[in-house]
Parts: structure tokens; C-alpha cells; sequence
């Protein structure tokens, strides 16, 4: 068997054994899965209430007495507070609220309750709302009048060509979910890959094993061989993370379920989502080999690897500034330089049309910066795995490099 | 065809020039001793020969061309400082390691089966690395450098940490692969050990060749003019005899020019004493090495 294919096959076995990985692989859908729970517990909606809740109401200006159904918000008027405050005491209803004579003048409604909250639930304050502009609104203008002030905008944004014909692509939210959890996939690879080759070469560099491997291999079969072995594993991690996305998303709530299945992503956006993941995901490979190569400890490495996982990630956390402003030069710019491509492109492509050189130009770069970044660490790893003890500095590195 | 040539490299780092215009050539058949002391650049040497480290100039050919893949895989090689997968099994390095140099997986755990037993580690194929001591470690990374019948075998320290009774028997393992007409490098900075075994020596101190060829030879041209003798009786004054130090158990008599060890044992025989031994004094590698230093330093 070829002997890169035989590294290959080690690293990616050994990978998936480990289980710092396994781990790894099954807490990021588990943390998912605590998240989903933690926040239908935090909005009371593990279980949807079909329950028809009371709030009671005090009715001191008088004409409030039609809509009192508001979805399964049952509005229920008393003649007095203290009439109401029995009903709030004997759990009759959940509160109530006191319309004032002068509420005309001061829109002031007080809102009395057993519990402990700034405000009352959205349920109930939406149900109080529409209650009270439909008691106002009642015989003065039509129904459909009436439905229209409790809701009057459903927006529907559609873009068109610079013809004036409707988009075959429209823009949405869908088009930001998708290269957002790319682009989270992609960082999230990257950090654990990183970490597992800076690991791997510095147990390899540190038990002298790394000897016996060029005695039997050159550099290149031994760094092709790892990069690839476990990229390979961690491509099995995102998948793993990927199947179980719309289970998690169907487990979240239906309406998101729902709202996922109307997306409609082109495939060429799918397409260049996985380029840049491979592309980005192998240049990292090749940074982390090297910076294993020349750390005198897997500790250092890790610490070392942060100046280059940083600016990957730095893109995620100015998100909003590249979805308002898309195009400005500080995006194309980091859109072009390698470490920030990846996640920079992907966040850009949902919210505007990446100009094609710059795309084109972009995956150029990458491409070089991969195979410059491999003849470079295959140097690096030849000059700096023998030597054991102190981390080189970065001029005697560029000297080294220069020599050798 | 040599199983090593190598003709004057060089290697240096930042100041420290590690070796210094290094030449020898190693035969298939033979053990050769890489001898010298703590950072002499017998490591770097190796490291070169393996083609792990490129010389500044200089060219190194193993098995007749310059190494490749396939030369690679008729190289065993066992480095100064011992490691393996510390969490992969026994059978299972040994099985890895040998399928990087070309062998089948399954001719390697066949093959492994034998070795483990005749290293008396059979029971220990399926424990982890790290569960095995440091000694346990060194002879299974003795059976990956050469399970796989390599040509040219190079091994660096060999027997540090290991403990009489497997030394001895790695020993005889190698002479047995000399016999076989592989070519064996052993490179040690215990001279002593390397006597034992070497047909032929390069001697190296601070990157350059100081001794080089058969090791008879340059015994018997260090050798100095004297005999060990422990025998029963009065040894009294000999003709001949420049000086007498005494030993445990012998005595040493450093002969006068004039004098040879034949005419020594003429005189004592016929003085009527029971000789036990009589031995030609051949001065032990590291007093050749200590002579031969301290010529160069004057």
C-alpha cells in the first residue's frame, strides 16, 4: 500500500479512537440539544399550552365589553378591584388590570399579579393590546379595519434584477443560516483539527518516534498523510454534526423547523460553502503542522496556533457589520487574504453577490497559500522536528529557512 | 556493493560546526563501530545517512544509490532516544511500523509472533505501550528496526537501559544478522561495548574523523609494549622488564625496546613459575581515544 495512504490510514483510525474526539464529536450536538432544552424551559414552552388563561379586568370608563376571546386569553370583566383581586387570590384568574376613567387622556393601565415580573408575559400583554384597540376601534370603523391596526405590516422584500424582473434569488434569513453554520463549522473544525496535529507532532517530536518515521518516509508522505488522515476525521465530526442538525432544529421548535424547509439555498452557494471548508480547513492544517514542528511542547503549540485561530475567527464576531455594509473594502480586502477567507467570504455570500474575481481571486490565493504553506512546513518540520528544547525565534526561522 | 559510502560531508549549525568533512564506507557482513564521545556528531551523522537531515555538502549512498523509498524500506533503523505510540498496542506498532517499510500487515504479525517469544514478551502483545517498562519498550522498538530483514541496519546506543540479560542476548541477535551478511552500524559512546562486537571502527570527536579502519589493526598499532601475567610463585627481577604495575589478580610488565613478549616468556619459563595467563596488553578503545585526543590537542 502506498505509504502516504498507509499515514493516512493511522491517523484517521487513531483519530477516531481517541477520545478527547469522540468526546469532541458528541458534545457539540449534546450542548445543542442542552441549549434547545434550556430555552423552551426558560420560555415556559416545553409543552404549548392549549389552556384558556383568565386575566380579569376592571372596566372604570366603561365600553370595554366585546373581544374578550383573545387566543387562550379568556378577558374577564369584574365591577370592582376588590371583586377581582378575590378572583386573582382564589387563582380564578392569572391577573387583571384596571381600566382608569381618564385612560383616554393617559392610555395608564394598571396590571395587578401574584407574580414577580417587569412585565407581563408577551401572551398576555399581546392579548390586553388587541382587546383594547378593538374595544376602541368597535362600530367606529370595519372589522377588516380593525384587523389591520392589530397587525399592519406583512412585509414581503423581493428583489429583482437590474432589468426589473423578479430574482431568481432571493435573499432572506436563509441565505445568512446557512453560511453562518458553515462558517461556525468551519471554525469549530479548524480549532479541534489544529489542536489534534499540534498534539499529534509534538508527542511524536517528543518520544523521538518522528525518527524512525523519516527513516521509513519522507516529509511530504508523513505531513500529506497526517493532514489528510485527519482531516478526514474531522470531516466525519461535521458530518456527525450535520446529520444531526434537523433533528436538533425539528427538536427546537416547529416553527423553525418549518421556516428551514422553506430556504431555498442555490447549490452553487452549497458548492463554494464546502470549497472554501476544504480550502480554509487545509491551510490550518498546514499552520498548525508547522507550528507543532517548531514548539518544543504540544502546550506552547496550542498558544502559538491562537495568533493564526484568532483572525480565522475574527470575521464571526463583526457579523452584523458585514451583513449591513457587504461590500466595503475591509470585507473584500479580508476576503482575499487567506487565513480570514473562509469565514469572511461565507458570512459575505449571505448577504450580498460576491463579485466573481473576487472569488476567483480569493480560492487563487488559498490554493497558493496551501501549496507554499506545504513546501514551506515540509522545511520547517525537516529543519525544526530534530531539534529538541527552546522555540526558535521568528528570525532565526526565516534565516533557517533561507539555508536550508 | 557497500551497504554505506560516505564521502566528506559537512554539517553545521549557527556557530557549531557538528561534523567536519566525514568519510568512511561500512561493507555488508561487518559490524562497524560509530564511536566517540557525548556530541562528537555521530547522531547528526546518521540523521544525515537517513537522509532526516540534509549535509551541507558532502555525499552519503546506501546500498549503492542515493536513498530513496525503496532503500528506505531495506533500512532498519533504531534511534538514541526510544518511543513509540504510547497508546497503541504492541502488535500494533509493530504491524504499523513495518508496513512503513514496505511489509505486508499480515507477514508482520506472523513474523512478530516469533520475535516477541524469542525476546520472551509474548504475553505482552496486546498491552498498550505506555503499559510496558522502559527496557520492555526498547527491545519491541529492537524488533520493529528489524523485523522487516532490512540490508543495513544502524543502530544508535543500543544498550542503554537495558538490562545483562537482554544486552546479551541483542548481542548475539546482531552477530547473528552479521553473519547473515548484513551490514550492522553500531554507534555507541561506551567504547568498551563496541570492542566486543566491531570488525571495523570510526572513531569521531567534535565532528572529525580521529581513528578509522579494522579494529585488530588499530589495537595492535596502539598497542603499547606490554604483557599481563598472573601466575603463582616469586616473579622477582626480569631482564627486559621496564616497568611492573601491579593489578588485582595480574601483574602488567611494560617491556623495554628490546625486549618482545616471546623472550619475556622464555625468561619465565624457565625460572620454573606456573603461569595462568599470558596476555599481550592491547590498550582498550577509550585509552586509544584519550591518546589520540590528547595527541591532537598538542
Amino acid at each position: 500500500m502506498n505509504k502516504t495512504l498507509l499515514i493516512f490510514n493511522h491517523e484517521f483510525r487513531t483519530t477516531l479512537r481517541r477520545t478527547a474526539f469522540i468526546i469532541m464529536t458528541f458534545i457539540v450536538p449534546l450542548i445543542a440539544l442542552l441549549g434547545i432544552g434550556a430555552y423552551h424551559v426558560i420560555s415556559g414552552a416545553v409543552k404549548p399550552s392549549e389552556e384558556i388563561t383568565g386575566i380579569g379586568y376592571v372596566d372604570n370608563l366603561g365600553g370595554f365589553d366585546q373581544y374578550t376571546s383573545q387566543g387562550n386569553i379568556r378577558l374577564v370583566p369584574f365591577n370592582s378591584s376588590d371583586e377581582a383581586s378575590k378572583g386573582l387570590v382564589t387563582k380564578d384568574i392569572k391577573g387583571y388590570f384596571v381600566i382608569s376613567p381618564d385612560y383616554l387622556n393617559t392610555g395608564l393601565i394598571n396590571f395587578y399579579t401574584l407574580e414577580k415580573q417587569l412585565v407581563p408575559p408577551p401572551a398576555t400583554l399581546s392579548a390586553i393590546k388587541d382587546f383594547l384597540s378593538s374595544n376602541l376601534l368597535a362600530g367606529k370603523v370595519p372589522q377588516p379595519t380593525i384587523d389591520l391596526v392589530k397587525a399592519p405590516l406583512n412585509l414581503i422584500s423581493i428583489r429583482v434584477t437590474e432589468t426589473g424582473a423578479v430574482s431568481p434569488e432571493q435573499g432572506g434569513y436563509g441565505n445568512l443560516l446557512v453560511p453562518g453554520i458553515f462558517s461556525l463549522l468551519l471554525v469549530l473544525s479548524i480549532m479541534f483539527s489544529s489542536s489534534y496535529l499540534i498534539q499529534g507532532m509534538g508527542d511524536e517530536k517528543e518520544n523521538r518516534l518522528i525518527e524512525v518515521l523519516l527513516s521509513s518516509v519522507s516529509v511530504r508522505q508523513l505531513l500529506i498523510g497526517k493532514v489528510l488522515g485527519l482531516g478526514a476525521a474531522g470531516l466525519v465530526q461535521v458530518v456527525v454534526w450535520v446529520i444531526s442538525t434537523p433533528f436538533l432544529l425539528g427538536l427546537a421548535s416547529s416553527s423553525i423547523g418549518g421556516f428551514l424547509k422553506t430556504l431555498v439555498v442555490p447549490p452553487s452557494f452549497y458548492i463554494l460553502c464546502v470549497v472554501y471548508f476544504i480550502l480554509g480547513y487545509l491551510l490550518f492544517a498546514m499552520i498548525s503542522t508547522a507550528i507543532g514542528a517548531i514548539s518544543p511542547s504540544a502546550r506552547e503549540g496550542q498558544q502559538l496556533a491562537t495568533i493564526f485561530t484568532l483572525p480565522s475567527v475574527a470575521p464571526l464576531w463583526f457579523s452584523s457589520a458585514i451583513m449591513l455594509f457587504p461590500n466595503s473594502p475591509v470585507w473584500v480586502v479580508l476576503t482575499i487574504f487567506p487565513i480570514t477567507a473562509p469565514v469572511t467570504l461565507m458570512m459575505r455570500l449571505g448577504s450580498t453577490d460576491v463579485a466573481a474575481w473576487q472569488i476567483g481571486l480569493s480560492i487563487l490565493v488559498l490554493l497558493l497559500s496551501i501549496a507554499g504553506g506545504l513546501l514551506l512546513t515540509a522545511r520547517i518540520v525537516r529543519t525544526y522536528l530534530l531539534m529538541y528544547g527552546k522555540r526558535p525565534g521568528l528570525g532565526e526561522i526565516i534565516r533557517n529557512l533561507r539555508n536550508g | 556493493m557497500l551497504a554505506v559510502e560516505v564521502n566528506h560531508i559537512f554539517k553545521s549549525y549557527a556557530e557549531k560546526t557538528a561534523v567536519d568533512d566525514l568519510s568512511f564506507s561500512v561493507a555488508q557482513g561487518e559490524i562497524f563501530g560509530l564511536i566517540g564521545p557525548n556530541g562528537a556528531g555521530k547522531t547528526t551523522t546518521i540523521r544525515m545517512m537517513l537522509d532526516i537531515i540534509k549535509p551541507d555538502s558532502g555525499e552519503v549512498t546506501i546500498l549503492g544509490k542515493k536513498l530513496d523509498e525503496a532503500t528506505k524500506n531495506s533500512l532498519g533503523y533504531l534511534p538514541e532516544e526510544r518511543g513509540l505510540y504510547k497508546k497503541l498496542r504492541v502488535m500494533e506498532s509493530i504491524v504499523y511500523l513495518a508496513s512503513l517499510k514496505g511489509m505486508n500487515p499480515r507477514t508482520a504479525a506472523e513474523k512478530a509472533g516469533p520475535l516477541l517469544a524469542q525476546m520472551d514478551m509474548l504475553s505482552s502483545q496486546r498491552k498498550k505501550i505506555e503499559e510496558l517498562s522502559k527496557g520492555m519498550g526498547q527491545i519491541i522498538q529492537f524488533i520493529v528496526t528489524i523485523i522487516h530483514d532490512p540490508q543495513l541496519i544502524i543502530l544508535d546506543e543500543p544498550f542503554s537501559g537495558l538490562d545483562p540479560v537482554n544486552t546479551e542476548l541483542i548481542k548475539k541477535m546482531l552477530v547473528d544478522l552479521r553473519n547473515q551478511g548484513k551490514a550492522i552500524i553500531l554507534s555507541m559512546h561506551q567504547m568498551n561495548q563496541v570492542e566486543e562486537l566491531s570488525d571495523r571502527i570510526l572513531m569521531v570527536n567534535k565532528g572529525k574523523a580521529v581513528l578509522y579502519g579494522d579494529l585488530a589493526e588499530i589495537k595492535t598499532k596502539y598497542r603499547s609494549n606490554a604483557v599481563l601475567l598472573d601466575f603463582e610463585g616469586e616473579l622477582g627481577e626480569v631482564p627486559g622488564v621496564a616497568e611492573k604495575r601491579e593489578h588485582k589478580g595480574y601483574v602488567e610488565l611494560v617491556l623495554d625496546d628490546k625486549t618482545t613478549p616471546n623472550q619475556l616468556l622464555e625468561r619465565l619459563v624457565s625460572r620454573s613459575i606456573v603461569i595462568n595467563r599470558f596476555e599481550i596488553a592491547t590498550p582498550p578503545l577509550n585509552e586509544i581515544f584519550l591518546k589520540v585526543v590528547g595527541d591532537e590537542h598538542e
